[in-house]
């Protein structure tokens, strides 16, 4: 599942080692969007991505929209939990941009500081994440395929939306792991974590759509 | 960035034979690794399609061969219905995607994008040895479904649920061999989203000094418009192969509605629609035919200007066509779902938006047509084939416009009016873009020449050959012949129809042997070829500034400074009759 965003972040080695042709040689016409190859491949990687979350966002409307009865499982304890998520995810957003300045200003350390808060926040949403699955799983008895309300479809997009979107957030945490590592080694500079930044604004933003479609609107209230 | 400024990487050359030749970082081996992976399919798929002709015209025959490749499939060597079904799903799949969509974009674009615009390699090297390496293992995944239990799936290379989502229960290769192929799709939508990364941009950082976007070639505004399009259209069928898989081996419901029977067995889906699969599938489905087709426009265009002596007639609005092109692809997908159970005010808005791509596509054809238009045409092979491109874009084209009609697609759907009209405009076109590119680029390619006398033959033969297979085939269509049917003997409606489908098989088989003489061709000049100058064809592009085959690292520490566009064929006053984007004066 979400097999490019875990492929990709993984293979940052891979990403990491551009093509670049010598400063001298640019004249093609200005440089587009005034950026490297990495945050462009990252910007596309981004787009490509946000087209197979969209898809999943689609089949979650239609899924919802044809099913009468659509249940509403999230109560106050729920709804509270996933905006503590938000919250989490949210900051890891700010401190990432500020490991991503810090970068732009030269003071790595600082930014090898922030980028292992973004991992710790990851983490703690990671976590927070499965906790919330397994009382889904375990208390409310929703699976992949079942679920009390002979809504089969319910559980099916909501793990696959969110278990996309954590994959996402798993490879991040990893990604910038690697990053923060190799940065703390006087390896990579600043286009690199600007890059890991792309990436995990995106997935930041991902979220963004995923708690009001579908926590927000399924809250028992 | 990685490298240091004012100085370029140069790949030590030093290195063994797996670094050079396997897991090689450089364009042009994997251009290579590509082209030769597609080869291969293509005659994989020519088989197969042999084998489906065959059983077509002659299906009580017996042939022990048949028996001995699929025991389950042909008992005493009679084809049943599903092993013609799934060597129609295997042919579809290989074709449209090991050989219409890699060859193009992956072979020649990877081998010749770097070296017209004057880069040393692709943005990202090793993201595009991966893409390769992925690719070929979706071809190794697909193609493992032969030998599984069940055999290879039967649902087409559509693979439209509920038959796809269901498995064992909907047909012997519906178990593990669907599954591969889902697999195998997944893992080549993947590579095909790196290696689209990858090319989009090497096009927009890596161009030489001088080399500005409306200096390219009209082969990198193909190849870019298809990595565009690539980026957009494969991500959704990724989300749609992921959710598939998910309804064959986890039990959700996304394609399955409530109370479907299947081999009289009640399942116990409820919720999901098989519709919204289609609509996945086409929303990439269709921006596929233009990923299959715009790098060989590029290439085409190219070629007819080089052997015509004279500038492509309208540059920008070539580029201005594919582009729309490229828009267009993605809003009329609803075309291939007419008697899907659409509402009509929807198949209207599709209808229109997909005649809307035939004005872009004329402007392409004129402008084509305006590019020899009193040019001295030199007709070596390539430029035959180009021709032949122009002329099947036109025959498969205009029977676009007739099916984009919903009155007459439903009835023409599911016929082999459909069937001769994709295999013109999407098969048949781009293997002639890719044949006229290989004769092109060969020279380049290995610093040999191909044979002329054996590549015309090819031409003429396949020309006639490939006309005479599927021009029938609309015919048939017309008559009301369904298409996907393993056996049309007991139809008396269809008894007529037996002498077409008799000369449709027996072109086929004279088609499929003539490719022989270019796989021959293909060989013999790769050891044997007479030697190839630097620029044999006297064309203009960058790639003809280095010598055959370029070296590993193309132009090194010398970047070319480029003074003008891609096409200055002819010009008044000049020395010579062509002055290379190089060249001052």
């Amino acid at each position: 599942m979400g097999l490019p965003a875990v492929a990709i972040p993984f293979l940052g080695k891979l990403i990491l080692s551009t093509h670049t042709q010598p400063d001298t040689t640019w004249a093609g016409g200005g440089s587009p969007f005034a950026i490297g190859s990495k945050p462009l491949g990252m910007w596309l990687f981004v787009v490509s991505d946000a087209l197979t979350f969209s898809t999943f966002l689609v089949i979650y409307t239609y899924a919802r929209l044809s099913n009468p009865g659509w249940p509403s499982p999230f109560g106050p304890s729920s709804i509270a939990q996933a905006t503590l998520m938000t919250f989490v995810l949210l900051t890891s957003s700010y401190t990432m941009a500020l490991a991503v300045n810090a970068m732009k200003t030269g003071r790595r350390g600082r930014a090898v500081r922030m980028l292992l808060a973004t991992v710790g926040l990851g983490l703690a949403f990671v976590g927070l994440h499965i906790a919330e699955w397994m009382h889904l799983i375990r208390v409310e008895g929703v699976t992949l395929a079942a679920n009390p309300w002979n809504q089969p479809l319910f559980g099916a997009t909501f793990f696959t939306l969110t278990g996309l979107h954590m994959a996402h957030v798993a490879a991040g945490v990893l990604y910038l792991a690697i990053v923060a590592a190799a940065l703390s080694r006087n390896k990579l500079d600043a286009h690199d974590v600007e890059t890991s930044g792309l990436y995990w604004h995106f997935v930041d933003l991902v979220w963004m759509f995923i708690f009001p479609l579908v926590y927000l609107m399924s809250a028992k209230l | 960035m990685a490298a240091p400024a004012g100085r370029p990487k140069v790949t030590n050359m030093n290195h063994g034979f797996l670094r050079r030749y396997l897991f090689s970082t450089d364009h042009k081996t994997i251009g290579l690794q590509y082209i030769t992976l597609s080869i291969f399919a293509a005659f994989v798929g020519i088989a197969l399609s042999v084998l489906m002709r065959f059983h077509l015209v002659y299906p009580e025959s017996r042939w022990r061969l048949l028996e001995t490749l699929w025991p389950d499939g042909a008992p005493g060597g009679v084809m049943t219905p599903e092993l013609y079904l799934s060597l129609m799903t295997m042919h579809g799949t290989i074709m449209v995607f090991f050989l219409l969509t890699t060859v193009p974009q992956g072979g020649f674009g990877n081998y010749f994008l770097p070296l017209q615009i004057g880069a040393a390699d692709m943005a990202f090297p090793r993201l595009n040895m991966l893409s390769f390496w992925t690719t070929f293992l979706s071809f190794v995944v697909l193609c493992a479904a032969f030998f599984v239990e069940g055999g290879a799936p039967l649902a087409g290379w559509t693979a439209y649920p509920p038959l796809s989502a269901v498995g064992q229960i909907a047909g012997p290769g519906q178990g593990l061999g669907q599954t591969l192929w889902v697999l195998s799709i997944a893992l080549f939508c993947i590579a095909s989203l790196m290696g689209a990364i990858n090319f989009i941009t090497t096009t927009l950082e890596l161009r030489t000094r001088g080399m500005s976007l409306l200096r390219m070639p009209l082969t990198c505004w193909g190849w870019f418009t298809t990595a565009i399009i690539s980026l957009f259209a494969f991500g959704v069928l990724l989300a749609g192969g992921v959710l598939l898989l998910l309804d064959r081996e986890a039990g959700t419901s996304f394609f399955l509605p409530a109370g479907l029977m299947i081999n009289d067995k009640l399942l116990a889906n409820k919720g999901g629609s098989p519709l919204l699969f289609q609509h996945l599938f086409w929303f990439f489905g269709h921006p596929e035919v233009y990923i299959a087709i715009l790098p060989g426009m590029g290439a085409v265009s190219t070629i007819l200007a080089t052997f015509s002596r004279k500038p492509v007639f309208g540059y920008r609005a070539m580029i201005w066509a594919m582009l729309i092109i490229g828009f267009l692809s993605f809003v009329v997908w609803g075309h291939h779902m007419f008697i899907s159970g659409m509402s009509p005010y929807s198949s209207i808005a599709f209808s229109l938006l997909t005649v809307t791509v035939g004005v872009p596509s004329a402007i392409k054809t004129f402008n084509w047509l305006g590019t020899i238009w009193g040019g001295s045409l030199r007709l070596t092979t390539a430029m035959l084939f180009a021709l032949g491109f122009v002329s099947v874009f036109i025959s498969g084209g205009l029977t676009g416009l007739i099916l984009g009609q919903p009155a007459l697609d439903s009835y023409f759907h599911d016929t082999y009016f459909v069937v001769g009209h994709f295999h013109m405009i999407m098969g048949v076109a781009t293997v002639f873009a890719a044949f006229a590119a290989t004769f092109y680029w060969f020279p380049k390619m290995r610093g040999r020449m191909m044979n002329e006398t054996l590549g015309r033959i090819h031409f003429y033969l396949t020309f006639i050959g490939v006309y005479a297979i599927f021009i029938p085939m609309h015919f048939a269509g017309i008559a009301g012949n369904p298409r996907r049917y393993a056996d049309f003997a007991q139809f008396d409606f269809l008894k007529d129809l037996s002498f077409l489908h008799k000369a449709t098989t027996h072109a086929a088989f004279f088609t499929a042997a003539v490719q022989l003489l270019f796989l021959f061709n293909f060989l013999w000049s790769w050891w044997k070829g007479p030697k190839a100058g630097q620029n044999p064809w006297h064309a203009t592009t960058l790639e003809w500034t280095l010598p055959s085959p370029p070296p590993e690292e193309n132009f090194g520490h010398n970047p070319p400074q480029v003074h003008r566009g891609p096409y200055d064929y002819s010009l008044p006053g000049a020395p010579k009759d062509f002055l290379m984007q190089q060249e001052e004066r």
